[in-house]
């Protein structure tokens, strides 16, 4: 997927005044916020599990290449054909290829970010192959020819009547207004796209290690139903994906659907091991499955290795106050929110992201709710730092902040310019004790006005009271 | 070098100094052990919590202590709702009266418009009142994935506490996972328009569990 997250504050301007998508993003508010507490409590030590999964995640990051390599002989040794991919191009012409040696003219789909990082649906069409979306978020996208903007939700952005308009327009039957109709109505039409599919493509939640098992969680069924029916089944998954053993998935799968969706549990969780057994009446009768790094590697090792924790629940992003304002396609990517804004400059380059580091308000929401401990707003200010050292900043912002370096380490001269600044500003701010204007900050004044200090520093304030 | 062995060196070798050498026995210890993590506490009677849950999920449940009365029990319950009298069932169920009920059941995999699948359990959990399946040839994972009503028998005796405890009894009984290994907790649903919860999405609408002894 083309990276667009240089016009990240262009973008930004737009989805701010758009009223649909803000009403869209009111019900993340009721749906998942409050879904997410209303089930997380059912976990008896909550935060004895969140050290236990970063644990899980940490024991397979730190020594990838062995759990990899163990992944790899287990899925073999029971039938699997394993693929490793270094760009999402390579997945591109890896399933091209497979799709070739199979014969496969027609496609289902479950939803895989991993997919869209690649632009796997594109890239087959042009092989040739006929791809169809079965998850009902990314089946709508896919008519919409959208991109997602959640990565759990990602239609989250539409409402039912603009998929109404969209199911009448490309389906040609007459229009229906209630969700349940609509759900029904994409059933009906996609029944037959599981059922003539030559190949299933899936993600994977999670790769466990002891079993060389794919792991994936859903909702609607459709996941199971592209991993079942199709000859071929292709699941795509990053390298980071895998779990030492069953109880290590369990461990996780506490978290995710309730870090999610607030469920305690998604309506399906498939362990796939292997191909079709002779004797099997179901199944794939080829599994391939393909291991994308995509510069995943790059992190290992290194001062954000943290964030290849992630296990892709959302929660960062839901409970996000910028995320929650200006939706997912802003970021300009994939992944939207905190986990986007350090997945998308570490993944594409900080120098095309660079706006992205700085989309936080250090809220530390996301960290609070993140199921494996990822110390967000921490990898984000590393960022920031090395955006700072690579001079990527304005010179304005590099002035402002060097000189406040300096002064900090000047407590006499912060002490002069603090009493001149506050007094300075009191003055200005008048009888209102309002200021509309401030030299440098006009990003702040040009929405708000900005309330005039009092005209005495903290320190004045505090020197006074103890003093008394 | 192809991709696989560029990926594997970038990895080892940004990890060149972090790792001790010892790696190959922990992992190995690890897999062999395979610790439990932090579990939830769970009451004595695994039975009211697993229906109390499964509840929760919308899956509906009956109980019966004859299992011979189990086809009686589902031609009621679908006849309740207007549903059809008819689907399949897996290999192991084909010798229950259905028939006498009044229910055509066939003993083949389900196709797709078949409207009724019954189907055992491998066992179920108690934590989050789900089914676990395992896929093999009398055990077809179609007959509970396309009919929009899905009925599972259980023998209550086969209810576990946690996942974990799934898990150990797999391994005890079958050594290692079959192709599939499905958990299921309810009917099919989405909630990708206006997070609204809608049951039946590409699965079964509804989930009927009944319990009953082997």
């Amino acid at each position: 997927m083309q990276n667009t997250s240089l016009q990240f504050k262009k973008q930004v301007t737009i989805k701010l005044a758009d009223v649909k998508l803000q009403d869209a993003l009111s019900r993340l508010q009721s749906r998942f916020v409050e879904g997410r507490s209303a089930v997380i409590s059912e976990i008896h030590d909550l935060q004895e599990t969140r050290t236990a999964a970063a644990a899980i995640r940490d024991r397979v990051l730190n020594d990838l290449e062995h759990w990899l390599l163990h992944f790899e002989q287990q899925a073999t040794t029971r039938g699997a054909i394993v693929h490793w991919a270094e760009t999402g191009d390579d997945v591109n012409r890896i399933v091209a290829e497979i799709a070739t040696q199979h014969g496969v003219k027609t496609a289902a789909k479950s939803k895989s970010m991993v997919s869209e990082e690649c632009g796997l649906n594109d890239a087959l069409e042009l092989a040739g192959v006929a791809v169809m979306e079965t998850d009902l978020g990314e089946y709508i996208l896919q008519l919409a020819k959208e991109a997602p903007s959640h990565i759990v939700a990602p239609v989250v952005h539409k409402n039912k009547e603009e998929i109404s308009d969209l199911f009448a327009e490309k389906h040609q039957l007459p229009r229906k207004t209630g969700i349940a109709e609509l759900c029904r109505e994409a059933r009906e039409v996609l029944r037959p796209a599981f059922l003539n599919a030559d190949m299933g493509i899936s993600g994977a939640n999670f790769l466990v290690a002891e079993t060389g098992s794919v792991l994936i969680v859903t909702n609607e069924g459709n996941g199971r139903l592209v991993t079942t029916l199709p000859r071929v089944h292709v699941a795509i998954t990053g390298i980071e994906k895998v779990v030492p053993t069953l109880e290590d998935v369990t461990t996780l799968l506490r978290l995710l659907p309730r870090s999610a969706t607030g469920q305690s549990i998604t309506n399906y969780v498939s362990v796939l091991t292997g191909n079709k057994n002779k004797e099997d009446h179901d199944g794939p009768q080829h599994f391939h499955i393909i291991l994308l790094d995509n510069g995943r590697s790059s992190l290992i090792g290194g001062e954000m290795q943290e964030m290849l924790r992630c296990i892709r629940c959302g929660a960062c992003m839901n409970h996000c106050p910028v995320y929650q304002n200006i939706g997912g396609h802003a970021y300009g990517w994939v992944y939207p929110g905190p986990m986007g804004s350090i997945l998308t400059p570490l993944l594409g380059g900080l120098e095309k992201s660079p706006d992205l580091p700085n989309a936080s308000t250090f809220c530390g929401a996301c960290a609070v709710v993140c199921p494996v401990k990822i110390p967000l707003p921490d990898l984000l200010r590393k960022l920031r730092e090395k955006q700072m050292q690579r001079g990527m900043k304005s010179r304005q912002e590099t002035l402002m902040l060097k000189a406040w370096a300096w002064l900090a380490l000047h407590p006499n001269m912060y002490a002069l310019a603090t009493k001149i600044g506050v007094r300075l500003m009191h003055t200005m701010g008048g009888k209102e004790k309002l200021l509309h204007t401030l030299p440098g900050a006009s990003g702040w004044t040009d929405g708000r006005d900005f309330p005039a200090p009092s005209g005495q520093t903290f320190r004045e304030l505090y020197q006074r009271r103890t003093h008394k | 070098m192809n991709a696989r062995e560029k990926i594997l060196a970038k990895i080892r070798n940004a990890q060149k100094n972090k790792t001790t050498g010892a790696h190959t026995e922990t992992i190995a210890s690890h897999l062999a052990l395979h610790p439990r993590g932090p579990l939830p506490p769970l009451p004595d009677n695994l039975l009211a919590r697993f229906k109390e849950r499964a509840l929760k999920l919308s899956s509906d449940v009956q109980e019966t202590s004859d299992r011979m009365e189990v086809p009686a029990l589902l031609a009621n319950y679908l006849r309740e709702r207007k549903l059809p009298c008819s689907g399949v069932c897996w290999p192991s169920l084909s010798g229950l009266p259905w028939s006498a009920a009044g229910l055509d059941m066939q003993s083949r995999p389900a196709k797709n418009h078949d409207l009724v699948g019954v189907t055992g359990a491998f066992c179920a959990i108690a934590e989050t009142g789900t089914l676990m399946m395992l896929s093999g040839p009398d055990t077809p994972a179609t007959t509970s994935l396309l009919p929009e009503t899905h009925v599972a028998l259980l023998d209550p005796r086969r209810i576990v506490a946690t996942m974990e405890d799934a898990w150990d009894l797999l391994r005890k009984e079958h050594q290692q996972p079959p192709r599939a290994v499905n958990f299921i907790s309810g009917p099919s649903r989405t909630a990708d328009i206006e997070q609204t919860v809608t049951l039946g999405a590409h699965g079964p609408y509804r989930v009927l569990l009944i319990l009953a002894p082997r």
